[in-house]
């Protein structure tokens, strides 16, 4: 690299002076025309080449340096008439209308003038933003007459986006150049000119820099044919017709020529700077594409800010597709062979590594665990290729840095977007496999939020040793188990894990010896020393799976809430006891392991650390799956067939709270109905006809649930809480219930009725949106619409509330980012100023504590006497 | 009819620390009184315990998490 570095102190923000332009620029632009036809560029044109060079060749005309090493130079254009600068059209505006026409002097009088240099000085002393007042004189001095030369003031209008008209007459540039010029320095800082930087004139452009051709470099396709970028195409059509117009004014051309040249140069200097500016027509690529010019490069989120400063693609990262492997660990990632030839970690060479790093060369490039790039002691970086790498190998000596493909167990980041939480962005380990597909394991799904509809995910490697080892131990999957935001398992068993745990565990699960030998060896579990008898409960099997000393108690997901706990004894066996490490009573569900609700998983990250718990997740989950694949598993519709009987029943119930409604409904009309406090008749009815709804569809339920046992695939995923819910299966089953807008029934559509096969006024359930059938009967007509009205609301409501929570979430971040956690438990900002004395006021740390709570004292409570018990 | 505000119960308690409290404060904290929290001289509440410019003041106030919960502002002009 050349040149000298400096440090920036401070920025100036201001406007070029017609001289300053002229002062930086190394030629005058003067022909449209850019290159000869031998294909050289033509002096004082677009592409002359003092305005820098591109070809690393080439040695520029300017400054000497060569192609790559000059930053390029401006030109100028002379422009034969003033035009206005489009991004300032608006401040003249305010400007000719806050000062006067005659005199140039700001519209305030004597007094305010006195007043607001007070205000404005004390302001800029104290640096702080001038905006507001400046915004205040604006509305103040627009007075119709002079305060200091007693001229009348015409009104001045912006016809946006760039005429400006006093009265009816629309002044040309040069009459407003004139008019600013006329203000006199002492005003400047009334209409929010810095006269240390600006003067109001420099607004109306009489001189046109000329971007250096680094800035518009010209592409050759590969016809040989050459093509120009946007921003030279619209500096030749200013050329064009600025040329036209000096040359019609040195004719004496008529006026109404000259105008309308001047016209259209104003037009060109506009889209050159703006080719989105309201009111006027974009300028078209004869093609009909609009032109991409400077505003365009800047702006929104393709635009330079958003796309290449704030957020910049990276090198030594991957994306692709993503799909489950429950073989491998939650701290692994699977990495395509095709990924893991092409992005690179360096090392250094040292007499110690320096065989192995020989190898990887000589198994060059395109093989696996091979090797792209050598990095010499003096920086240069040479490539591997297949025929070079024995000459690479000969060199090959500590101080070297081979970047080597890569390989099984180097640290790597992996994220997927939204990166809502820190759990977005966890470092795994990598294993390199076949196919062209990240791998990854399915308990690492719900921090995430992933699944495997075509979802893609991102992978960064490091490249710097330190990061290595901060990503390794802050950022690894097993160290980020527990949820920071609500004290428990973030990641934890899903969907087959949960049923597959409850088949192997539940009551009267029982296995043959050769079988569990069977399911241990594929959860890499070792063998238990004492070998058992030839059965085998469930219990038993996972209790090798826990820690020795692990005593606990809770209720399990499936517990039906029973009105009097008959604990160990409970039927459902959803009362679990886990005493020294043996489950004694209970089913693993999803509250033993689950992700958000996993309660031994909770404990055992807790009692015994982050190794155990992955060690643990890795074969529970491995366990549950192996059992479930020998037990088999699924579902269909058939799950939710009820009897006959139990349809009769339901229909039966139905029809009745349907003639309850009716009768509600007379008693309406007959004013026999008295109103809940507070309440309308209306409304009276309206909440007691949802109410009896409601208790036939939960009755309808109810009356279908009982028919389900837990021998049904569906009802155990539900109740387990794999996936699914109860009321889920009696919607396919018994009854869909009432679809509601808006928390009410449907009562818009047609004027006083939902549909035109309804009555006017007519309240009954089937009116209003009533679903009687179930999923599986199916859908009558109207049922189905009101369905797609109730479904259309939440879709609707989902999508917008992602969006308002993105935008809340976006400013949450944007004020706290900077705040950090000070060793003595201050919260401080990033000035050392005092947010909080204690964190969280409590000094806990969420992630670490009891679903929130420093200590739940009634489980350690239940544990203690638990443990007691064991040891007698 | 003027309420007394101290008496709300979404006012917490405020107190005026003495010179010494207060260096003791910020000598625990290690701060400079410039980076606590500030308070304007204009608060209600400050004007009614009235409090100066450059006072410290102790806040006790409920707590959700720690039940019951001490800081401090310094009042601002
Ligand atoms: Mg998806
Ligand atoms: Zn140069
Ligand atoms: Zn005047
Ligand atoms: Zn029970």
């Amino acid at each position: 690299m050349k040149g000298i570095l400096k440090k920036i102190s401070q920025i100036n923000f201001g406007l070029l002076s017609p001289e300053d332009i002229r002062k930086m620029s190394v030629t005058k632009i003067v022909t449209p025309d850019t290159y000869d036809e031998d294909g050289y560029p033509i002096e004082a044109g677009l592409m002359d080449p003092r305005l820098g060079v591109i070809d690393p060749g080439l040695r520029c005309r300017s400054c000497g340096s060569k192609g790559g090493d000059c930053q390029g130079h401006f030109g100028h254009i002379n422009l034969a008439r003033p035009v206005i600068h489009v991004g300032f059209a608006d401040t003249i505006h305010k400007i000719l209308r806050s000062t006067c026409a005659k005199c140039g002097r700001v519209l305030l009088t004597e007094s305010e003038i006195i007043d607001y240099k007070e205000k404005l000085e004390s302001k800029l002393q104290n640096q702080e933003s001038i905006t507001t007042i400046i915004k205040e004189i604006y509305t103040v001095a627009r007075r119709d007459k002079c305060p200091h030369c007693d001229e009348e003031k015409e009104e001045i209008k912006i016809d946006k986006p760039i005429s400006i008209v006093e009265g009816n007459y629309k002044l040309t540039s040069s009459e407003v150049r004139e008019r600013l010029e006329r203000i006199q320095e002492q005003d400047y800082l009334f209409v929010g000119v810095n006269p240390e930087v600006a003067k109001p004139e420099w607004m109306i452009l009489t001189v046109l820099p000329v971007p250096p051709v680094t800035v518009r470099p010209s592409i050759t396709l590969e016809t040989g044919e050459r093509s120009e970028d946007d921003l030279t195409h619209k500096l030749v059509d200013i050329l064009r017709i600025n040329q036209r117009l000096k040359e019609n004014m040195e004719a004496g051309a008529p006026q109404l020529i000259v105008e309308d040249l001047w016209e259209l140069l104003q037009y060109h200097v506009t889209t050159y700077f703006d080719n989105e500016a309201s009111g006027v027509p974009p300028a078209r690529h004869r093609s009909g594409r609009p032109l991409k010019t400077l505003a365009q490069r800047l702006k929104g989120k393709e635009g330079r800010f958003r796309s290449n400063l704030s957020g910049k693609r990276v090198n030594f990262s991957a994306r692709t597709v993503i799909s489950p492997d429950p073989n491998i660990s939650i701290n692994e990632v699977g990495v395509p062979k095709m990924i893991a030839t092409e992005v690179t970690v360096p090392v250094y060479v040292t007499k110690w590594n320096i065989e192995q790093m020989k190898e990887h060369i000589q198994t060059g490039p395109k093989e696996h665990p091979g090797a792209n790039y050598v990095i010499r002691p003096d920086q240069r970086k040479i490539r591997v290729y297949d025929e070079t790498k024995e000459a690479i190998i000969e060199k090959l000596e500590p101080g070297y840095i081979v970047e080597r493909h890569l390989k099984d167990g180097d640290i790597v980041l992996f994220n997927r977007q939204p990166s809502l939480h820190r759990m977005s962005m966890m470092a795994h380990e990598v294993k390199v496999l076949p196919h062209k597909t990240f791998r990854l394991n399915l308990c690492v799904c719900p921090p995430y939020n992933a699944d495997f509809d075509g979802d893609e995910m991102n992978m960064h490697v490091f490249q710097t040793e330190e990061s290595r080892a901060e990503a390794k131990s802050l950022m690894r999957v097993q160290e980020h188990i527990l949820s920071p935001r609500f004290g428990g398992p973030i990641i934890g068993g899903i969907h087959d894990h949960i049923s597959g745990a409850y088949l192997l565990t539940r009551l009267g699960s029982v296995f043959k010896e050769e079988e569990v030998l069977q399911m241990l060896k594929k959860s890499n579990i070792p063998f238990p020393k004492r070998q058992k008898g030839d059965s085998w409960t469930g219990k038993e099997i996972f209790s090798l799976l826990l820690p020795e000393s692990l005593n606990m108690v809770y209720k399990a997901e499936i517990c039906r809430k029973c009105d009097e706990c008959l604990r160990q004894e409970c039927k459902n066996d959803a009362y679990v006891v886990i005493e020294n490490g043996q489950l004694k009573t209970g089913a693993i569900d999803e509250r033993a392991y689950g992700a958000f609700s996993g309660k031994i998983l909770d404990s055992i990250v807790k009692d015994y650390g982050t190794d155990k718990a992955r060690e643990f997740l890795d074969s529970a989950t491995k366990l549950a799956i192996s059992c479930i694949m020998k037990r088999g598993f699924t579902t269909s519709t058939a799950d939710e067939e009820i009897p006959r009987e139990a349809k009769d029943r339901i229909e039966e119930l139905l029809s009745k709270a349907e003639s309850r409604v009716e009768q509600l409904i007379d008693a309406f009309h007959n004013d026999e109905l008295e109103s809940l406090p507070g309440r309308s008749l209306r409304e009276t009815l309206e909440m007691k006809i949802m109410q009896v709804l409601g208790e036939a569809r939960d009755k309808s339920g109810e009356i279908a649930e009982s028919y389900f046992g837990m021998d049904n695939h569906a009802v155990i995923m539900a109740l387990t809480g794999a996936r699914g819910s109860m009321l889920n299966l009696t919607q396919i089953a018994a009854c869909v219930g009432q679809q509601s807008v808006r928390g009410g029934r449907i009562e818009r559509g047609y004027s006083n009725r939902t549909l035109p096969h309804f009555r006017e006024g007519e309240l009954g359930a089937k009116a209003s949106g009533f679903v009687h059938s179930s999923y599986k009967r199916g859908l009558d007509p109207l049922e189905f619409f009101f369905h797609a009205m109730g479904g259309r609301e939440g879709l609707v409501d989902t999508a917008i509330r992602t969006a308002q929570s993105g935008y809340m979430q976006r400013r949450l971040v944007n004020a706290l980012q900077d705040l950090s956690v000070q060793p003595d438990g201050t919260v401080m900002d990033n000035r050392g100023i005092v947010i909080q004395t204690k964190y969280g006021e409590d000094g806990v740390d969420p992630a670490k504590s009891d679903y929130g709570k420093v200590a739940d004292i009634d489980r350690l409570i239940d544990e203690m006497r638990i443990k007691s018990k064991a040891g007698k | 009819m003027k309420k007394d505000i101290l008496k709300h119960k979404l006012v917490p308690d405020h107190t005026i620390l003495s010179k010494t409290e207060a260096n003791k404060v910020l000598k625990q904290l290690n701060i400079h009184q410039e980076q606590l929290p500030k308070i304007k001289s204009d608060d209600p509440v400050v004007k009614e315990i009235g409090a100066k410019p450059d006072d410290i003041l102790k806040i006790t106030r409920k707590s959700h998490t720690a039940g019951k919960f001490v800081t401090y502002r310094l009042v601002l002009d």
